[in-house]
């Protein structure tokens, strides 16, 4: 029994590191500021969700005490990450930061411009 | 094996700090820069999370949720200056 909570605690610990990591490598190397969110307050967000699992069941099994402070720590984190990311996407985009150059369709500002018009 | 398993993702989480504080002080529009800066906050949670372990202590676990509120709180209060250009608006019917 030891060996599979060691195993799963493990498991969760590492992975969330490692997609903190990849997280980072997208935030480095994506090309515009709307990219790199995507990467930043997706793979980030699951990757600490993920070590704070393996961080609430480490306490429980080995410490023996059930901290409900993780818990309401990882549903905070779920619920208010993506939300910044969205706020801070929508104010890069009011305030006038290009999108890549390669990138095809823009349908926000056809939508602003026929706003404009009327 | 645990312990090896905590020191390895200590690391990946350090490199992934020093990442972010690349794009901070690269990044070439300030929403980039912001960006990097909440994910820092976010690192900063699990980094905290995985001392504890370290430490077997669990007096460090409220500071989990106190990085997460003031990394948010940050967050929204930097989108609504770069949006309207005040934080705090003022009563304009008096």
């Amino acid at each position: 029994m030891t060996v599979i909570v060691n195993f799963l605690i493990g498991f969760f610990i590492l992975a969330g590191a490692i997609l903190c990591l990849i997280a980072t490598f997208g935030v480095i190397r994506l090309p515009d500021v709307y990219t790199r969110n995507h990467a930043a307050s997706k793979a980030a967000t699951l990757g600490v969700m993920s070590i704070l699992l393996g961080t609430f069941l480490y306490f429980y099994s080995f410490e023996g005490h059930f901290n409900s402070r993780l818990i309401l720590g990882i549903v905070f984190l779920f619920m208010t990450s993506p939300i910044s990311g969205h706020l801070i996407n929508r104010a890069a985009y009011n305030s006038g930061v290009k999108l890549w150059d390669r990138s095809v369709r823009d349908d926000l500002k056809e939508y602003q411009k026929k706003l404009h018009e009327e | 094996m645990l312990d090896i398993v905590i020191r390895i993702a200590l690391l990946c989480c350090s490199l992934a700090m020093l990442g972010l504080i690349y794009r901070v002080i690269k990044g070439p529009a300030i929403p980039d820069r912001v960006i990097a800066l909440d994910a820092v906050g976010v690192n900063l949670v699990a980094i905290t999370a995985l001392i504890s372990i370290v430490l077997h202590s669990s007096a460090f676990l409220e500071i989990i949720l106190l990085i997460g509120i003031l990394a948010f709180i940050g967050t929204i209060a930097f989108a609504k200056y770069l949006e309207k250009g005040v934080i705090i608006e003022r009563d304009s019917h008096r």
